[in-house]
Formats: C-alpha cells, structure tokens, sequence
C-alpha cells in the first residue's frame, strides 16, 4: 500500500471504504480528546499562574479562545468540503460539510457563551456590541442557515449544492471576525497569539491553550465521523454493501 | 444581448404597473413600521432622534426583504425561468435585471420617503441627505444579497422564513455602515469611511451577486 498516490487517498472518497475507515479512527480521536483536554485543562487550571490583573477569572480562557478558532476554522474548512463536493460532485465531501456544521455551530455558541461569562467579571457586562462579538453571533447565524437550508431541501443533491453556495457567500465573514479587532478598535482585545510574533503570555497559558485546541480539533473529528457513518448509512441504504455489513455484524465475525 | 436585456426591463416593468398594491406594499410595510416607534417608544423628540438613523435602515432592511419571495416566484410558477435559463443569454445579465428593477420598484421608493420619515422622527435637515444616500447606496446592496437567497430558496417548503434566516446575517454589515454612516453625521463625526465601505459592499455584490443568483437559480430549478 503506497501512501504517496493519487489513488491510495482517492479511495476515502468513496463512502464504501470511508464507513469503516471513520469507525476505526473514531474511538482514536476521542481516547486523544479525552487525553488532550485533561492535560490541556492540568495546565489551564493548575499550572498556569492566575493572571496579575484578572486573578482567575481569565482561565475560562483555555476553552474559550481555541472555541472561537473552531468556530472560524470549521466553517472554513465545511466550505472548502462544500466547494470540493460542488466541484467534483463527490457526496462524502458534502456529507461532510454537513457533519461539520452542528460543531461549528456549537463551538460558536460556546465561544459566545463563555465569553459572556467572562465578560462580566472583567468588563462588567455580559454582552456589548462590539465588532467582535458581533461578528462572531453572525457567525452563529450563518452556520443556522446553512442547517436549516439543507433541512429543508428533501433532493440531497439539490441540498448539497445550495448549501455549498450558501456557505461559499457566508466565508466572507470569516476574516471579518479575525481582523475585527485590528480594524475596529472596539472592547475586545487584540490576540495574544500570532504566527508573526511571540505570543504575550507566559508558555504555560500558551500550551494550555494549543493543547485546548488540538483537543477541540480532535473531538470535532470525532463527532464529524459519527455524523457521517450515520448520514451513509441513511442514504445507501439500499445497497448491497451495507446490508452484507450489517449481516457479518450479526454472525458474529465482524 | 442589449436588446434581450431591454426586452427583460421593459417586461418587469409593465408585469410590476399591471400589480401596482405588490410594489406599494413594501412602501407602506416601511412607513408603518417606522410609525409605529414613537407609539411604542412614546413621543419625546430627543430620543427618537437618537433612534432614528437604526430604526429607519432596520425598517428598511426588513421592508426590502419583504418583497424579495416574489422576485421569482412568480416566473418559477408560470415557467418564464425555465425559459431564461434555457435562453442563450447570460442567466447573470437577465437576473442582474430583475434584480435592477426589484430595487428601482422597491428599494427606490423608501429612499425617496426617507426623508418625510427622518423628519417625523425628528432629524435635521443634514442627516436626513446622510440617510438618503446612504439608503441609495445601501438598498442596492439589499436587494443584490437577497436575491441569491432568493434563488437558493425557490420552491423550498417554508420559504419565507428560511429566506430571513440565511438573508439577515448578510445584511447586517450594511445595517452598521447605513445606520452608522447617519449616527457619525448626527454627532458632527466624519462620514467617509462609512461612505466607502458602502461603495465598497455596493461595488462588490454587483459584481458577485448576480453570478451567485444565477447559480443559486441553476441549483433550484436542476
């Protein structure tokens, strides 16, 4: 088995070889989000030293900041799957896609949520509206979109292509959010955290939060996996090769 | 090519005269929303002064999406859509002039009542220009984002409501630089930057919009 060609990876693409793929790699991801968000959260909440302005407060950090990474990463990465699937009308891609919209939506949600919470002891508010925060609720409402569009169109077909351009409209929002604070300088700070330069916390914050994130993208494998065995199962029903694995699973000599 | 785009104008526009309460409708859902704050908010000039910028562009934002389940429903019905796609047009061009006459027929109206409104609730006579062209540049916008969600929900069961769903988001960057644009004017701030970012949203889904209407219309009727 060669690693290195087109055809080794093409393969996954039919959803026949991908089903026991993901249900081998499913268990995987999660014994590593499992692991991953027990070190990641040793480090954040015990490790870490409590920040000279916000005391403790600031810990809520560690799920909060790589939520809203997920939260823009997964909608980018569901579109690059939407485009692929219009584009070489591959159904695992807009299966996919489809998987992936529930996490993003709810990394969103939970990117929002814990960002009230630690809003109010630091700014003393819940919610403002600022470029930020509101571009990331946008960004809620996007990922709603995309869902209920696609539930409300019965053709797959027809669903997976509308949702593809649907979701190919909504990626302009994307860089909005990043470079909400550079641009608007509102009350969300600036990141901490940057490729082009050294990041303005003390490493064990900063480990904590790449391993919160490796967890996050871990977990989010994981779900999107199960998702998309459901969704295969749904739509071959019918054919011969899930009937032939369900009926091994049965004799007992899966 | 010309004259196809012609013919395409000048059948919108005696469709629209032959059904003169669809186009007032709008209008009209725009004039009542915005009276009805100063009853619900109560009478007290000041304050709807200050509201009055986000309370005109949020009425006219749901006014303009309002009509936007009919810019192809009707054709979808009797067929003519098939026929446009089918056409050796360029579905974007015929499409960009539904979407003109969409804006001239609903868009258009509100700026021009703009004006009688931002007096009502209070305004100055500088304002008001701010908030007539920045609906002028704006309301373009509207009806080029909606009309994609237009296309992607043509025929779908609870269209209406989807089309809010996946049409709102895209709208709200418009509402903040509209809104926004006429709140800097009212407090005596620098507008331009507003002013761009509209021209710039403006210039962008003319370009963009069409074809992703078109595309959204060769998905729906596949």
């Amino acid at each position: 088995m060669n690693f290195f060609t087109k055809a080794f990876w093409l393969q996954f693409s039919s959803p026949k070889t991908f089903y026991p793929v993901a249900g081998k790699l499913i268990p995987v991801f999660m014994t590593v989000t499992i692991v991953l968000t027990f070190i990641g959260l040793y480090y954040g909440f015990v490790l870490a030293p409590p920040d000279y302005q916000q005391g403790d407060s600031y810990r809520i950090m560690f799920i909060h900041v790589p939520a809203a990474w997920m939260s823009m990463w997964i909608y980018i990465v569901m579109c690059i799957f939407a485009i692929i699937g219009m584009v070489w009308r591959t159904r695992l891609s807009d299966m996919m896609a489809g998987a992936l919209a529930p996490t993003g939506a709810m990394f969103a949600f939970l990117a929002l949520w814990t960002g009230a919470l630690w809003g109010k002891p630091t700014w003393g508010t819940y919610w403002v509206w600022d470029a930020r925060l509101t571009s990331e609720l946008i960004l809620l409402f996007l990922y709603f979109g995309f869902i209920a569009l696609r539930a409300a169109i019965d053709d797959p077909q027809r669903a997976a292509r509308a949702s593809a351009l649907l979701a190919c409209v909504g990626v302009i929002n994307v860089p909005i959010i990043y470079f909400s604070v550079k641009w608007w300088n509102t009350l969300h700070q600036g990141a901490s955290v940057g490729l082009t330069q050294k990041a303005t916390m003390a490493d064990s914050m900063l480990t904590a939060m790449m391993v919160m994130s490796f967890a996050f993208w871990a977990y989010t494998f994981a779900v999107a996996f199960m998702r998309v065995r459901n969704e295969i199962l749904e739509r071959e029903k019918n054919s011969a090769w899930v009937a032939e694995t369900f009926s091994q699973k049965e004799g007992g000599s899966k | 090519m010309i004259a196809v785009f012609r013919w395409l104008i000048w059948r919108e526009f005696s469709l629209a005269l032959r059904r003169k309460a669809e186009v007032l409708t709008a209008l009209l859902f725009f004039v009542i929303v915005v009276s009805l704050f100063p009853l619900g908010i109560g009478p007290e000039i000041d304050t709807l002064r200050e509201i009055a910028p986000g309370v005109l562009w949020v009425a006219a934002l749901l006014a303009s999406m309002l009509s936007l389940n009919r810019l192809f429903a009707d054709d979808y019905i009797d067929g003519t859509l098939e026929q446009l796609i089918i056409s050796s047009q360029p579905l974007a061009l015929l499409v960009f002039g539904k979407i003109l006459i969409h804006w001239v027929l609903t868009g258009l109206p509100l700026v021009l009542i703009s004006p009688i409104l931002g007096m009502q609730l209070g305004m100055d006579a500088d304002s008001i220009i701010i908030l007539m062209l920045t609906l002028l540049i704006g309301t373009p916008v509207l009806s080029l984002i909606g009309a994609v969600g237009a296309g992607l929900t043509l025929g779908v069961r609870g269209g209406g409501v989807l089309l809010s769903l996946l049409i709102l988001p895209l709208y709200i960057p418009v509402l903040i630089f509209g809104a926004g644009a006429v709140e800097s004017a009212q407090a005596g701030l620098g507008v331009e930057a507003h002013f761009s970012l509209l021209s710039a949203f403006l210039t962008g889904s003319l370009i963009l919009a069409p074809l992703g209407a078109a595309a959204a219309l060769r998905i729906s009727l596949d």
